[in-house]
């Protein structure tokens, strides 16, 4: 008898000594795993970022067009994907794989979306001059306090890392979710709900990149004149 | 495998777009926050409530761990909000550096200007 054979003829009562304690799959505590270990780079990375920002004068050079508003229609973007993906899991649990498909379409659609936009904010950051080590000239003048402390070189560093590291988890979400699209008849619902959760947790990292990257970096004042 | 694991999914469309919908208001008051004059750690605390709320609504519907058995949820979430607490050990000496700080006499290092075209 297989291990899930048993497992269904032997329900696991809390933590009773079943094969499902949780009354969910290997596969899915295993994503569940990783999306924990992911949780905690991404929060690593979030906490390095405060601390440097915290310990030197940092710059708010994100004027409302382009970057407030390109990274408001990004989130709106990741929001709808989410959104889209859930009705293909709900799709999916129902049997309607045909459906299931055109909802994880349209979340990859969503994906694409962002990574484009993502891109040309970075461009226009990067013709402004924004380096991973340094700062454009005219931001080091704007910046630098009256007692002559400069603003950190290290904004490009953490900008490009953290917005980069999310952009390549949109990009292997969306390589993954056309996979799942490809051979959605063949797969089980569970392994269409674990790549949702993938999905969502790309999300739900958003969240909190948007608010601490973009929203705390507002040029408010147009102190650079944009 | 069971079909009651395979299929088990609750939640209606209804509920997902009144979640979304949720969302996506947090998300404009986040934004309108952005251009409000105030002290930047009242500002980051009301961001940083604002993205746990958000969080929590995907976690607890999107990826649907409120419908999942309650020995999941204590065994993923207070081990992830123990680490990341752990994270900030060493944070309050951000502030003790920057007092330690080199004060720059010049101007520092910016991104070397574009070659001339011929």
């Amino acid at each position: 008898m297989s291990t899930e054979a048993r497992a269904e003829r032997f329900p696991a009562v809390d933590w009773d000594g079943g094969a499902f304690p949780y009354r969910i799959g290997h596969r899915k505590l295993g994503m569940w795993l990783f999306i924990v270990s992911d949780s905690l780079t991404f929060s690593a990375l979030l906490v390095g970022y405060a601390y440097l920002r915290a310990s030197n004068n940092w710059p708010t050079p994100f004027p409302f067009y382009p970057s407030i508003v390109f990274s408001s229609v990004m989130t709106f973007c990741l929001l709808s994907s989410s959104l889209t993906m859930v009705f293909g899991v709900s799709a999916s649990s129902r049997g309607d794989k045909a459906g299931a498909r055109k909802w994880i379409l349209a979340t990859i659609l969503f994906g694409l979306a962002f990574i484009v936009l993502h891109l040309i904010e970075w461009n226009h950051l990067m013709h402004e001059g924004l380096r991973p080590f340094y700062l454009p000239e005219h931001w080091v003048k704007v910046f630098t306090l009256a007692d002559g402390t400069p603003p950190s070189p290290l904004f490009g560093a953490t900008f490009f890392a953290i917005t980069g590291l999310h952009m390549f988890h949109v990009a292997t979400g969306a390589i993954y979710l056309a996979i799942v699209a490809a051979r959605v008849k063949k797969l089980k619902h569970e392994d269409i709900e674990i790549s949702g959760l993938y999905w969502h947790f790309v999300d739900l990292v958003w969240m909190f990149v948007f608010p601490l990257i973009y929203i705390m970096s507002v040029d408010m004042h147009g102190a650079l004149g944009h | 495998m069971s079909e009651h694991v395979e299929e088990h999914f609750a939640g209606s469309n209804k509920l997902f777009v009144s979640i979304w919908l949720w969302l996506v208001g947090l998300t404009l008051i986040e934004i309108f926050l952005a251009y409000k004059t105030m002290p930047i750690h009242f500002m980051l605390t009301i961001l940083l409530g604002l993205s746990l709320i958000k969080a929590a609504l995907i976690v607890a519907y999107f990826m649907h761990l409120k419908f999942e058995r309650f020995s999941l949820i204590i065994t993923i979430i207070p081990m992830l909000v123990i680490c990341i607490c752990l994270l900030f050990v060493w944070f309050p000496d951000s502030f003790r550096s920057s007092e330690l700080r080199y004060k720059f006499k010049e101007s520092p290092p910016v991104a070397p200007a574009p070659a001339e075209e011929p």
